[in-house]
């Protein structure tokens, strides 16, 4: 009972440091409405197999980039609790290092979900109409997402000294993971290679699912259970990966 | 969390040693500190303080050797340790999107405190170290000062028996130190609890501590009270500059009258009793052997006297500069 109070302690944190920099939320606003409107206008009238309307099919891709870029984000950003030394208070007190994490991890989760909500009634604006039920299965589904690339963060931050290798993170975990997931374009007809990569991208079966629950109608690369099989797996090992990377002392 | 008061010791440490590859950090550290007491670990940087304070902290383990806090041993109960101790690190430790009150009350939850009692322990705190019109600010809007002093009542909120301080005052101002060692001594008095706490500044050990132990290079050189410390420095000190210090020492050798010689940089420190009728004598000696004394200053001994006497050097202002670059360093990327 007392940990659950310590998580929840740590997780109203963040929710409130989150609250706290509105600005921040508008601008993670600006990249996903760049792609769906400027860039998924633009290409409408491109012809992709299985694809009906351009724009309806990336708004699941740039709900999952959205979730992806603040969740591995926020994660990251322990670095900065280390640096400014507020992760030794946390660190010193008793408190179990898997509640630390999960905390965090929830915490930094509930800023990206936000986002992701913010992003919902968006579908709108590219003439999605979500039904109830599509709410129902995104919420589920957003939040595995979240809190397993929340801890891809935290398990980058844990091998980083510093902001330095900002750009290195960039390219070689977020680009590579937002483009191999299908986000932009249907995996179906992607070449053999760029298939494979998507088998080993947690965030593609994200993608998928988020597009399966968003119209229901696109055929997912595996059976929908298996992916969410997958998902939570994916999740749970990044929990526990965290917990264990967090627990060993320098 | 309230402990029962129990004989034995704040802290002891058995040959505590840490070791950072081939550099000894900390060597064979052996320390029994009281009850009660205000205990300074006083050293220049890299000596080893803040290494001993962590471990103490159950923060960092040690290479080899142990310690018991508040009688729990640091390796094998560490959770225990970590329940009965309160900590105010070097570096800040708070979150500045945080309010001091937000910040006291996350710490609350984390150390079991039920949140009436937080509530109470919080205000009173607060008041004690003058932050209650504040605490509901967030704490980037708070000085450097004030900061530290939330720190303060955040280490005393879950009512620890020992409270480590880790240079407290490092990088503030005269003004708002002279005011923190109020805060400090008040606290350490009203809540009758152990301070642990390390400090390059003379004045600070002077000031606060009832028993200051020097460390240099990773071991202790001695521990006493500042009184004790500089009693063992019989008599006054007299400063002697000159342009040959090593024959000015052969020469001074010679006169038997002074309890002890060191040299530092060109300038020779003597321990003498009646300095002010041997001052004479030793200017006649140097200038019938034909060394050219530049300057002469009487003065009684000081902490910073011991500290040279017991390791041979001096914390150098330069030491205390450094440290503070670093420390300002962090400070700035917080904003």
């Amino acid at each position: 009972m007392n940990e659950l109070n310590k998580i929840r302690a740590i997780w109203l944190r963040e929710v409130i440091r989150f609250w706290r920099e509105k600005s921040r939320i508008v601008s993670s606003l600006i990249l996903p409405l760049l792609w769906l409107v400027v860039f998924g206008g633009g290409m409408r009238s491109v012809q992709l197999p299985g694809v009906d309307n351009y724009q309806t099919f990336i708004f699941p891709g740039i709900l999952g980039m959205t979730l992806l870029f603040s969740s591995v984000w926020s994660g990251v950003s322990i670095i900065w609790d280390r640096e400014f030394g507020f992760l030794k208070e946390i660190m010193v007190a008793p408190v179990s290092r898997a509640s630390i994490v999960i905390g965090k991890a929830l915490g930094s989760g509930t800023g990206a979900l936000i986002q992701g909500f913010i992003l919902l009634p968006l579908s709108l604006l590219v003439g999605i109409q979500l039904a109830p039920l599509s709410y129902l299965l995104l919420v589920p589904i957003m939040i595995l997402l979240a809190v397993g690339l929340v801890c891809v963060g935290l398990l980058i931050a844990s091998l980083m000294t510093s902001m330095e290798g900002f750009n290195f993170i960039m390219s070689l975990v977020i680009m590579p993971m937002f483009f191999t997931s299908g986000a932009l374009f249907p995996m179906a007809s992607a070449p053999g290679w760029l298939k494979i990569a998507g088998y080993f991208n947690p965030l593609a079966y994200g993608v998928d699912l988020l597009r399966w629950a968003t119209d229901g109608s696109t055929i997912t690369t595996l059976p929908v259970f298996a992916e969410v099989l997958l998902l939570s797996g994916f999740t749970a090992a990044m929990i526990v990966a965290c917990t264990y990377t967090f627990s060993v002392k320098k | 969390m309230t402990m029962n008061v129990k004989p034995g010791l704040a802290v002891e440490t058995f040959d505590l040693t840490k070791k950072y590859g081939k550099i000894t950090a900390l060597d064979r550290l052996n320390l029994k500190i009281e009850y009660g007491e205000v205990f300074g670990l006083l050293g220049p940087n890299g000596a080893g303080k803040t290494t001993a304070i962590s471990m103490l902290c159950t923060i960092n383990s040690p290479t080899s050797g142990t310690a018991t806090v508040n009688g729990f041993d640091i390796i094998k109960q560490a959770d225990k340790v970590r329940r009965s101790i309160g900590i105010v690190f070097q570096d800040p430790s708070i979150d500045d999107r945080l309010t001091g009150r937000e910040n006291m009350s996350l710490h609350a939850t984390l150390y079991d405190i039920t949140s009436s009692v937080a509530r109470k322990r919080t205000a009173e705190l607060l008041e004690l170290v003058g932050l209650s019109d504040r605490a509901d600010s967030q704490m980037k809007t708070y000085s450097g000062g004030m900061r530290r002093r939330l720190e303060l009542a955040r280490g005393l909120l879950h009512s620890p028996r020992v409270l480590f301080l880790d240079e407290p005052t490092l990088g503030l101002d005269p003004q708002t130190r002279q005011h923190l060692w109020d805060h400090i001594e008040e606290l350490a008095r009203q809540a009758g609890i152990t301070v642990i706490l390390t400090t390059h500044y003379m004045e600070e050990a002077e000031r606060l501590c009832s028993k200051v132990g020097i460390i240099d290079a990773g071991k202790i050189r001695v521990v006493d009270t500042p009184g004790n410390l500089i009693g063992a420095l019989k008599g006054d000190v007299v400063t002697v500059v000159t342009g040959r210090p090593s024959e000015f020492l052969v020469i001074i050798k010679k006169l038997d009258f002074f309890h002890s010689a060191e040299a530092v940089d060109g300038t020779i420190r003597l321990s003498v009793s009646e300095a002010e009728k041997k001052v004479p004598v030793i200017i006649e000696a140097a200038t019938a052997a034909g060394i050219d004394i530049k300057s002469v200053s009487i003065h009684k001994p000081t902490l910073n006297d011991a500290f040279l006497h017991f390791t041979g050097r001096e914390i150098r202002a330069e030491d205390a500069e450094n440290q503070l670059k670093v420390h300002m360093r962090a400070m700035n990327k917080m904003r």
